[in-house]
């Protein structure tokens, strides 16, 4: 596989990187890489991830767009209103970026034959909004040993996590979270001030592309804790649960 | 033995388990821990022995997308 004329100018400004370069580009090129949840996080993360390159996305959700998506769901426009998000995601990354393949599943993540799909796929990122969801990924990712990179964001707080699950000590979600309940706070209920999705789904991007380009990444067995209202950053190192239900060896 | 909780100070009298020092602190679940930025799993909470000095964070699960 070769980055065509055309591909040379437009990623030229990740050509120039030591820590990408062509050798990076062209893996980036290679990968598919999972977006679930089509939001305030989802979004920024699919724009750079189309942007930069990376060769296949698969888009997940079974949403229209709404009014009061608007204030930070950054790839819908006022004329979308009650379209579907996959669907008007994947216009506006195709116009973005024509050199990549974009698949839209208009589906939950749990009817979306999600175990399936991501046997192929190289990473896995978490852009949902409640706990249901985020258990569902996690496990499956788990079981296939695919990389997660699990984001999150309410009112001004934003959370990173990156499971490397091709290495066998790898925490997981569930070990970090292990007992949420359905009525936990998401977005809808309790308010999130727009640029925290922006900050949190770049990094997402971010780290994807990392372990897209070195098989690993400096966040991963990490949980980045973000304050908007003080710009701050926490960051705790994470190990794995011997008793987790998901992925414990005591258990 | 003096440790922190989110970054206040507090004044232990005895040796007391994590989970009863973070639930005397208010914490309500869920929530994770971390004691000196170290991240202690829930399965060990009850038996996690603190130290003079220790900086324990209470975590509290973000799920927002
Ligand atoms: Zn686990």
């Amino acid at each position: 596989m070769q980055l065509s004329s055309q591909e040379q100018l437009r990623y030229s400004r990740h050509l120039l990187l030591d820590k990408i370069g062509e050798a990076g580009q062209l893996k980036l090129k290679k990968s598919h890489v999972v977006i679930v949840g089509c939001g305030g996080l989802g979004c920024p993360a699919a724009l750079y991830l189309a942007a930069s390159g990376v060769g296949e996305l698969t888009l997940i959700d079974a949403d229209n767009i709404e009014l009061s998506n608007l204030q930070r769901q950054i790839l819908y426009k006022t004329n979308h209103l009650k379209r579907s998000k996959v669907q008007t995601a994947a216009n506006q990354l195709q116009a973005l970026n024509p050199e990549i393949k974009l698949n839209t599943i208009e589906n939950t993540v749990e009817n979306a034959d999600f175990s399936a799909l991501i046997n192929t796929a190289d990473i896995v990122l978490d852009c949902t909004d409640n706990a249901a969801s985020r258990y569902f990924i996690n496990r499956a990712c788990w079981q296939q040993q695919v990389a997660l990179v699990s984001g999150a964001a309410i009112r001004g707080e934003g959370q990173l996590m990156v499971f490397n699950f091709s290495e066998q000590s790898s925490p997981c979600y569930q070990c970090v979270y292990p007992d949420l309940s359905e009525e936990n706070l998401n977005c809808s209920n309790a308010g999130v001030v727009s640029p925290v999705l922006g900050i949190i789904g770049s990094m997402q991007a971010l780290e994807a592309i990392k372990l897209l380009v070195d098989k690993k990444s400096s966040q991963q067995n990490k949980l980045l804790c973000f304050d908007a209202w003080q710009m701050s950053f926490h960051q705790f190192n994470l190990i794995a649960d011997e008793h987790c239900k998901i992925c414990g060896k005591n258990e | 033995m003096k440790i922190t909780v989110n970054g206040q100070a507090i004044e232990l009298t005895q040796a007391q388990p994590l989970l009863k020092v973070v639930e005397d602190f208010g914490a309500l679940a869920p929530f994770a821990l971390a004691v000196n930025g170290q991240f202690v799993p829930k399965s060990q909470h009850q038996a996690f022995v603190l130290n003079e000095g220790d900086m324990i964070d209470i975590l509290s699960p973000v799920q927002g997308g």
